[in-house]
């Protein structure tokens, strides 16, 4: 689409290509900081509301310095190695994990008029990039010389690995539905009233009903399984505090605990972006025409985010932690079978077109 | 039954392992048994239906001047009956065999009276410290014990 | 195919085994239980205990201070139930001074020990859940557990260790508004009951976590003198309150909360669910020995009358015990007619519960260890003394 590349455009024509693409690498870390405090905010006071409390207060109004004061508490931390830890790849793990998931942003378009890059291939880009957080948790786990540590990695290989398959299996079906792999077009097919979402079956007239159950279950899956690779509870077993401590993390302290905090959520809003992208119709306005400029389309695709990643942190507060061997069952034994049914459905939703 | 019933009991089927009953001025009565023959007594006393006792509520040592004594309190959930047995060891040299393949509570009692009257429990499976260290010197419950000044070089 | 199921066979798999320390600095043990765990990959072969870092002694400084100056070592054994640690050393002295209390004493140590025991079982569930993962239930319970301390704290003067018992009496008389504070407390547990059921024990997850994990059968809890909680999940109908009424226990209505087999609501007989299911059934059954016992409180009468200056013990020796909130709690008084106890042994229940754990841990997975250690309610106070 021609209109992907405006900003970059915009800056390219009047200073050079090369300062025009550090610009636009730049714009989702300037999203990622103040989304991570308002997220941490949010997840402080929705706990606090869940939990019959008041949250943070002290720190400004209503406590809303309390992320900016855990970020300078963090910075003010003395960051140890251990000594059994192996030293280069201990302190590469955090940085590669925030690699991981800063990279993912690189195909999210925010409007029609700003993504930072349009590739063809921007789904399964966004799915590949994000598995390297499995690499660097390894890493992070392996290299600390710790057994929990270690523990919580294994844990979490085992368990992202395998979440990555029904979490396929739901975009291979978006990507039959609209027959592309780029993230735009997907978009663009989704365009239109709310009911013209992949989550309803996308485009079509009303014979298109019988497949909308199968969409639905498609998303639900889709959500659970990025819950699952986020490592949020019910899945975070991986650093499930009353068994392994802090799982990968446990050595971790400082700025470099502070990455792996940060990743965490910006893996939430990958994750949820992707939701937003595939099955509610990323950046385009529910209501058809109405409200859908470039500005407008940056709103919606925000709110539609933050609601995934609200969802997200309601889930947290509400559920125990399920078991490493529960974790493989559901994932194995009923995900995949549904998914692959649903997938079924919704290629055959495509043919009948 | 009453203390003195389980006594006759007892008496009649093991003769001489069990003493006599004691009356103290106040509180509950108890029946000394051989130490000797501990492990028949609580065999006895667990297997016989009149008895059963199935529950090993507390296992104590205590440190009576000459003698070190252990005592069972014994309870039986099927029948309701409480009592209290208690064995004399001497003080050089206490050495008792284990109650706890009879009933697996003495395990813990067991270390732990080990571990602060150095009361030797023979055949017990694992018979170390549970509550001091592991290194601890001395048995902190006898009458005659002294408190170290210092622990690992540490002033205690 | 023999060989193909060969390679399957678990036993066959040459796999390291990994030994690793949980606690005694570990979250979830609860103070400072050191387990010493043998894994073989997520499952436990070998568990192994090791207790006293929080050893004070308490029977050593028993055989050094007189009969009253013991009451406040009590309280700081078994600290989240301070109430029902002092009341069987409390029947103990009095049973060998040959000491009788007022019927308003007796009821207001019962009122006393069943507010604890809500406070105390609030504590264990939302420490169970937490140790699930499960946060939010956590913080509702303690925010009720605090309206019961506070309860005790207008009666003693103190929040956790109260000091409030004493040989013949109580130290404190009631406040005016005792029980109009334990009615609106009553009414505010069955609504917190009923939230935490819905949203931690009658979930999902939470059930396939606990059920049929950590099953204890019921002749080995048996063996092990398993009492309390422990013990009635596991089928053994064994709660002092109603097999040996002490005090005026048998003046109440209330049911003893057995699991028997067949009557699970989920899981089996013995296993970690049921043991969390025991006490959120008995929270109800102290409720209501609340409400009839606040109905027949007395207004009039000093407790503070029978407490003697010095307790004038004769010879001899005395078990008591009660129901505390783990199990049973007894104390073994040995006296020699002094002032002070020649012998103060003290039963406790945790420290009897936790020995079978190495036992219903072997085979288990690494998450179902936590579970089960959760499950048993240990306070590592009253586990080392």
């Amino acid at each position: 689409m021609e209109t992907t590349y405006y900003i970059y455009n915009l800056i390219a024509n009047s200073t050079t290509e090369l300062i025009a693409a550090v610009i636009v690498a730049i714009i989702p870390l300037l999203f990622i900081l103040p989304y991570a405090l308002v997220a941490i905010y949010g997840e402080l006071k929705i706990s606090a509301f869940m939990q019959d409390k008041l949250g943070p207060m002290r720190t400004g109004p209503y406590g809303l310095l309390q992320p900016i004061a855990e970020v300078f508490k963090l910075l003010q931390k003395e960051d140890i190695t251990p000594d059994a830890a192996d030293k280069p790849l201990f302190n590469i793990a955090p940085v590669l994990i925030f690699v991981g998931s800063y990279a993912a942003f690189a195909v999210i378009p925010f409007s029609s008029y700003f993504a930072p890059s349009g590739l063809n291939v921007g789904i399964f880009f966004a799915m590949a990039i994000s598995s390297l957080a499995v690499i660097a948790i390894m890493m992070g786990g392996w290299s600390s010389g710790n057994k929990f540590a270690l523990l919580g990695a294994f844990r979490s290989v085992a368990q992202i690995v395998s979440y990555e398959i029904p979490a396929a299996m739901a975009v291979l079906g978006i990507a039959a539905m609209a027959n592309t792999l780029n993230i735009n077009t997907i978009i663009e097919s989704q365009s239109g009233w709310f009911w013209n979402w992949f989550l309803f079956g996308g485009q079509g007239g009303i014979e298109k009903i019988w497949v909308i159950p199968f969409t639905v279950v498609m998303c639900v899956i889709y959500f659970i399984s990025s819950l699952a690779e986020c490592n949020r509870t019910p899945f975070d077993l991986v650093e499930g505090e009353s068994e392994l401590v802090a799982g990968y993390a446990t050595e971790y302290s400082g700025m470099k605990y502070a990455m792996f905090y940060l990743a965490e959520y910006a893996n939430m809003f990958v994750a949820a972006a992707l939701i937003t992208i595939l099955f509610l119709g990323g950046w385009s306005s529910p209501l058809g025409d109405i409200l859908n400029g470039p500005i407008w389309q940056l709103a919606w695709f925000v709110i539609k985010t933050m609601s995934i990643v609200f969802l997200q942190i309601w889930v947290r507060w509400t559920l125990p932690r399920i078991r490493v061997d529960q974790l493989m069952f559901v994932c194995w034994k009923v995900f995949l079978p549904i998914s692959f049914v649903c997938f079924l459905a919704m290629a055959l939703a495509r043919m009948v077109q | 039954m009453t203390t003195k019933e389980i006594f006759d009991t007892m008496k009649q089927y093991l003769g001489n392992d069990v003493i006599e009953v004691v009356t103290p001025d106040a509180g509950d009565e108890y029946i000394v048994v051989n130490a000797e023959k501990i492990l028949d007594v609580a065999q006895f006393c667990r297997d016989f239906d009149e008895f059963a006792f199935d529950y090993l509520t507390l296992l104590s040592g205590i440190d009576c001047g000459e003698t070190l004594g252990v005592v069972y309190h014994l309870f039986s959930t099927k029948n309701h009956n409480k009592v209290v047995l208690k064995a004399f060891v001497p003080r050089e040299n206490p050495t008792l065999h284990t109650v706890e393949r009879i009933w697996r509570a003495a395990d813990w009692h067991e270390r732990e009276t080990y571990d602060m009257f150095g009361i030797v429990f023979q055949e017990h499976h694992n018979l170390i410290r549970i509550l001091c260290p592991y290194d601890w010197e001395g048995y902190p419950l006898r009458k005659d014990y002294v408190a170290p000044t210092e622990y690992h070089g540490m002033p205690v | 195919m023999n060989e193909t199921k060969k390679i399957i066979e678990y036993s066959q798999i040459d796999s390291d085994r990994m030994r690793i320390n949980v606690g005694p600095q570990h979250p979830s043990t609860h103070g400072v239980f050191r387990a010493e765990v043998e894994i073989d990959g997520e499952i436990v072969t070998e568990l192994v205990p090791h207790i006293g870092y929080l050893h004070r002694c308490f029977e050593k400084h028993c055989e050094k201070r007189n009969f009253h100056q013991i009451v406040p070592y009590t309280d700081r054994l078994d600290y989240v139930s301070s109430m029902n640690n002092e009341w069987p050393y409390i029947m103990a002295v009095e049973k060998l001074a040959g000491i009788e209390v007022s019927e308003k004493v007796e009821i207001l140590r019962v009122i006393c020990a069943e507010l604890n025991r809500i406070a105390n079982h609030e504590l264990c569930v939302a420490t169970f859940g937490l140790d699930c993962g499960a946060f939010t239930p956590f913080l509702w319970l303690f925010r009720d557990r605090e309206f019961a301390l506070a309860i005790l704290e207008k009666l003693s003067g103190g929040r956790l260790l109260y000091n409030y018992f004493a040989v013949g009496g109580m130290q404190k008389d009631i406040y005016p508004e005792l029980k109009k504070d334990i009615k609106a407390f009553v009414k505010r547990v069955r609504e917190t009951v009923v939230e935490v059921n819905n949203v931690l024990t009658y979930n999902k997850i939470f059930v396939n976590r606990t059920a049929n994990v950590g099953i204890l059968p019921k002749d080995v809890a048996l063996s092990y003198a398993c009492s309390g909680p422990v013990a009635r999940a596991s089928g053994i109908d064994y709660d002092l309150r109603k097999n040996e009424p002490y005090s005026v226990y048998n003046r109440f209505d209330f049911k003893t909360s057995v699991i028997r087999e067949g009557e699970e609501r989920h899981g089996c007989v013995g296993d970690s669910w049921n043991r969390n299911w025991v006490r959120v059934l008995e929270m109800e059954e102290s409720c209501k020995i609340l409400e009839q016992a606040i109905e027949i409180l007395p207004e009039e009468g000093d407790v503070t009358a029978g407490i003697p200056k010095k307790v004038k013990v004769p010879k001899g020796e005395v078990y008591a015990h009660a129901e505390s909130p783990k199990g049973e709690m007894g104390y073994y008084v040995v006296s020699n007619g002094k002032d002070i106890p020649e012998r103060c042994r003290c039963r406790s229940a945790s420290f009897v519960n936790l020995a079978c754990l190495p036992d219903i841990v072997r085979g288990t997975m690494f998450a179902d260890m936590i579970v089960i250690l959760a499950s048993i309610d240990i306070v590592l106070g009253d586990v080392d003394r």
